[in-house]
């Protein structure tokens, strides 16, 4: 099981008060698409990726962000058992979609770029340090039940 | 907690045979917009550096392990010295980015045979550089910078990295 500090809980329930889930959302997965633009290929069937700026302004986009950060707010409400929480993800990422689960560190290094350009330098080492501790966890179960 | 796998990792967009031309992967504009950050960057050159490490030694701990012989507490000389000069190699290469080659040949041989950092810890700083880039940029730091600043690094990383055998 993950051990939490209770500083790495606060820093990480503090980052996460502080997102609009639609607004970072929408950030994260563009960026995610236009600095790894291989990661396209799992978004066919969204409309018009064509260009950066068709990418920030297409709405499935924007829409699927939110639904992933709301996906990682049941990894936040349920921080000591993120494996468990995450198991149906994980075979709906590995089975149905098919997502290389090298993708999801992809994501979530923009989804820390995002945080920190909307922070500026509260995004401390230390919150940065507690924050990507969550992600990997996230990460991992995700590519739990992968086989 | 991410640690250096012993496979490289995929998603490396530069081998070492493509490393050499890695830098042609970047558009003019691209590289317009990588040089002039990077100028903003010099007279701050010991803040943003020193952020930069303290950032990478915070996320992982590992990477403090090439620090021994210096005090790395935030704040002291040792890591805005340090981080200054690793910020102006940076500035300093992407004010002729097709130059790289011959730009970064001294500090190839003094990664390879002196300090012989695993490489798999660059790709650690390039990350930390960025978040530090997006947090003192903020909105400027948008995806087509972010893109362009990934593939230099990346670039940066791997011709460092030529060396080593």
């Amino acid at each position: 099981m993950v051990e939490w500090t209770d500083k790495e809980r606060a820093a990480i329930s503090d980052i996460f008060s502080k997102l609009d889930y639609d607004e970072v959302g929408q950030k994260c997965l563009s960026r995610c698409l236009i600095v790894y633009p291989w990661t396209q290929r799992y978004f066919g069937a969204f409309g018009n990726l064509y260009n950066a700026e068709a990418i920030m302004n297409n709405p499935l986009i924007a829409k699927h962000g939110t639904t992933v950060l709301r996906g990682l707010e049941r990894a936040l409400n349920n921080m000591d058992d993120i494996k468990n929480t995450y198991a149906e993800l994980s075979v709906l990422h590995s089975e149905k979609l098919h997502v290389d689960p090298d993708n999801f560190k992809l994501l979530s290094d923009c989804l820390t770029i995002v945080i920190a350009a909307k922070m500026g330098t509260t995004f401390t080492p230390e919150y940065q340090a507690s924050f990507q501790k969550f992600l990997s966890v996230v990460v991992s179960a995700l590519g739990k039940q992968y086989h | 907690m991410q640690t250096c796998a012993v496979r490289p990792s995929r998603h490396s967009t530069f081998t070492h045979s493509t490393s050499a031309t890695g830098y042609n992967m970047l558009t003019k504009h691209e590289k317009e917009l990588i040089a002039k950050i990077w100028d903003k960057m010099i007279p701050v050159a010991s803040d943003i550096g020193a952020e930069c490490l303290l950032r990478m030694m915070t996320t992982f701990p590992g990477t403090k392990t090439y620090f021994a012989h210096l005090d790395i507490r935030p704040g002291s000389p040792h890591l805005r010295s340090h981080g200054k000069k690793i910020v102006l190699a940076i500035a300093e290469c992407s004010k002729d980015i097709s130059s790289m080659m011959v730009t970064l040949a001294p500090l190839q041989t003094l990664h390879a045979y002196k300090l012989r950092i695993d490489p798999c810890n660059f790709k650690l700083l390039c990350h930390c550089i960025l978040v530090t880039l997006a947090a003192h940029m903020g909105d400027e730091f948008d995806p087509v910078a972010h893109a362009a600043m990934d593939k230099y690094l990346s670039a940066f990383a791997a011709v460092l990295a030529e060396k080593y055998r």
